[in-house]
């Protein structure tokens, strides 16, 4: 009885949640999984369990390769893009310049706009038209001398231009990240390496950056999921043409265009595993570390 | 202390699953409209996609002449935005799924419909027509395009026409064309004499409207009756009639000018004199020719004409917007006193001079209509008939999304051969 005061009260604080998620996060998963191995290829019909013949067969769609090709691409320049410049923000933050939190301000507001609205603008930004009926991001080009692009039209590069909202909206959050992960850096442990005899450039390559390791790799998977999943910004920016095609755009039409939901089911799938591939061994790897401190 | 924790906990506990209940039964509750009480009027949900100008306030017309002639409903508009209605069907179909459906919803008359008939959601309207007596009113050819095996499940209240070749008069004058070609060969030729003055010689936008433009390309290299043929079960779409059709296909889009983002800003080029021709649907025009609040206001055969698309004289490409009977609605009587307005002469002259399109009807006001849609109401009482792709007369949902993804690859590949074999293989699929 005593013993049931100390741990009840904190199981009944979180039922209501592990209920809810256990319905809704995991339930719903599995339903999915196994949606996606039957041949229910339109609403009406039963669906017979047929293994992982979907997972199989979706393979030969020339559309897939497509947007897998469209994701992976976008996932790079993203998330390098978004590390880079949020790495490059908080570097030139952390020399303590003035009126640093204005600035911390102005590049972290992207991040509370919906990726729909930025979406709309930079539409309009990469307007594909060139010279005399340029508009956005292709006017100032002409207007400075750079050279006009198709920017998401393109039909080899189009998902890098793609993926340029995307950075321009997040990387003010790996700003934030890296900031946070350069103040954690003891400034003993820098006056160490200065009186050892080190530059301040070797500074940050021995000291700093080594004990940035976990922050990257939070950034990483943070993004990283956000991209292989992304829709909304797709969706706001060419709707759902093949030109911009990627998984979730493609499931999406197949659940309601093609009337397909076992298809629709399995590209789920597939995203849910490729996202699986970045957060389950960061939390294996959390999970140690705790263990272990 | 431990008392008060305990208390706490309880507490927060209770609110949590009070939480999650009021979730779970507030997403039903809010979606449905209240049937009110007893002395209260009875609502009639109609679900469509009509939130632009234009088609807003011919749908606020029709309204006006049901709560005139049925005192005893209220109408609840529940109007879903989003061109063509994607963002409604989504919607309608989750609706549909959880047999809570509107009291009528706006669908495309033809194939489109196939997949909730097939779902048994909709109920047959043959009792309808045969008290209005509507099969003399709309064209012979018409209800039988939109005929399921002798029942017909929907009432069209409009007809728009899709094999339309807008042009920019000046353009063409300066490039040496005497006028809108006639034939496909003759089209050729013209966007070849203009491209040579260094203008757009065809506008394009979004990859729908390259399936739209396909569907005027097949029909004039094709011809009516083939066309029409495509349809039917076990069609051969690897004939070399369509391997031809697709040839001529891909020659005209060599001379597309960069995709817009939707067909407005490619209608405006031919306005604005960059391009030279434009085949989209005679929408258009509304767009052409309203004043400067959702319209261009230019003025017609002046700065932009109109002719049927090239090989496609004497046959209207056609769709039509359409209100439905769905099974298990709440308020059946409500949804068929709208489908009687929706249907009759009265509610049809209100709504299509709005929506800058014609009546389905063949006994329409003359008078009312003008300019471009004097001229297609004339073709449509004398017109042979075709059904549109792109706007679900010919092909259900899942044949056209096939036929989508084809095309879109098409744009990138520019591969004939791999075009033909995914339209067979679609129309394999999906014709019955």
């Amino acid at each position: 009885m005593r013993r049931a005061r100390t741990w009840l009260p904190g199981l009944l604080l979180v039922a209501p949640s592990i209920v809810a998620i256990g319905v809704f996060v995991y339930g719903m998963l599995g339903w999915n999984f196994r949606l996606a191995m039957t041949d229910k290829h339109d609403e009406v019909s039963e669906g017979k369990f047929v293994g992982l013949d979907n997972f199989v067969s979706i393979w030969d769609q020339p559309r897939w390769h497509i947007s897998v090709n469209h994701a992976i691409m976008f996932t790079v320049v993203f998330v390098l893009g978004a590390l880079v410049l949020g790495w490059f923000l908080a570097f030139l933050m952390e020399k303590g310049i003035r009126g640093e939190g204005t600035f911390r301000a102005i590049y972290l507001f992207p991040m509370a706009v919906s990726f729909v609205a930025t979406g709309i603008v930079w539409r309009w930004l990469m307007n594909s038209g060139m010279e005399e009926r340029a508009v956005g991001l292709n006017r100032l080009f002409d207007a400075i001398g750079l050279p006009q692009w198709q920017w998401f039209r393109d039909p080899d590069w189009g998902m890098a231009a793609m993926a340029l909202p995307a950075i321009w909206q997040m990387s003010g959050y790996v700003m934030a990240l890296f900031l946070a992960g350069f103040r954690g850096v003891p400034e003993e442990l820098r006056e160490a390496a200065r009186v050892d005899g080190c530059g301040e450039w070797g500074v940050y390559r021995h000291v700093v950056l080594p004990l940035l390791r976990p922050v990257t790799l939070s950034a990483l998977i943070i993004l990283g999921h956000i991209s292989l999943k992304v829709f909304d910004l797709i969706v706001a920016v060419s709707g759902k043409q093949i030109i911009t095609d990627v998984p979730a755009v493609f499931m999406w039409v197949a659940v309601f265009d093609s009337h397909d939901p076992a298809k629709g089911a399995t590209i789920a799938s597939y995203i849910v595993l490729s996202v699986a591939v970045f957060v389950i061994p960061y939390l294996v790897w959390s999970v140690r570390k705790e263990r272990r401190s | 202390m431990m008392r008060r924790r305990w208390t706490a906990t309880v507490a927060i506990t209770l609110a949590s699953v009070l939480t999650l209940a009021a979730c779970g039964g507030g997403g039903g509750k809010g979606a449905q409209p209240s049937s009110g009480g007893g002395d209260a009027k009875k609502q009639v949900e109609v679900f469509s996609w009509w939130t632009g100008p234009g088609e807003a306030d011919g749908l606020k017309a029709m309204r006006q002449i049901f709560e005139q002639k049925n005192p005893s409903y209220t109408f609840f508009d529940a109007a879903v935005a989003g061109g063509s209605g994607d963002k409604a069907k989504a919607l309608l179909q989750s609706k549909l799924q959880a047999d809570t459906p509107p009291d009528t919803f706006q669908g495309h008359a033809g194939a489109e419909l196939q997949g909730y008939i097939k779902a048994g959601d909709l109920e047959d309207l043959n009792f309808l027509y045969d008290e209005l007596k509507l099969r003399e009113v709309f064209p012979a050819q018409l209800v039988d395009q939109i005929s399921v095996q002798g029942k017909v499940y929907s009432v069209p209240v409009n007809i728009h026409r899709s094999n339309v070749l807008w042009f920019n008069p000046s353009v063409l004058k300066e490039a040496g064309i005497a006028g809108a070609p006639k034939t496909l060969e003759e089209f050729v030729a013209d966007l070849g004499k203009v491209k040579a003055k260094g203008k757009i010689p065809l506008s394009i936008g979004s990859e729908w409207t390259v399936t739209h433009l396909l569907e005027s390309v097949l029909l004039g290299s094709l011809g009516t009756d083939a066309y029409n043929a495509l349809f039917k079960p076990g069609a051969d779409w690897s004939s070399p009639q369509v391997t031809k059709a697709l040839e001529t296909f891909k020659t005209i889009m060599s001379y597309a000018g960069d995709p817009q983002d939707d067909w407005q800003p490619a209608a405006k080029q031919v306005a604005d004199g960059e391009a030279a021709f434009n085949i989209m649907g005679d929408w258009a025009y509304g767009y052409f020719h309203n004043p400067p609040d959702g319209g261009l206001g230019k003025t017609s055969k002046k700065d932009f004409d109109w002719a049927p698309s090239p090989g496609t004289e004497g046959t209207y490409l056609w769709l039509s917007d359409s209100f439905t009977l769905p099974k298990g609605a709440k308020n059946r009587d409500g949804a068929v006193a709208w489908l009687k307005v929706a249907a009759s002469k009265e509610g049809q002259d209100a709504f299509n001079p709005k929506k800058g399109s014609i009546p389905a009807r063949k006994d329409a006001d003359q008078s009312l209509y003008t300019d471009y849609l004097a001229d297609a109401l004339k073709d449509w009482s004398s017109d042979k008939l075709a059904g549109s792709i792109q706007h679900g007369v010919s092909v259900n949902q899942p044949w056209l999304a096939a036929i989508t993804e084809a095309v879109g690859l098409f744009i990138g590949s520019k591969d004939v051969a791999a075009l033909q074999k995914a339209l067979a293989d679609a129309a394999k699929a999906n014709a019955q």
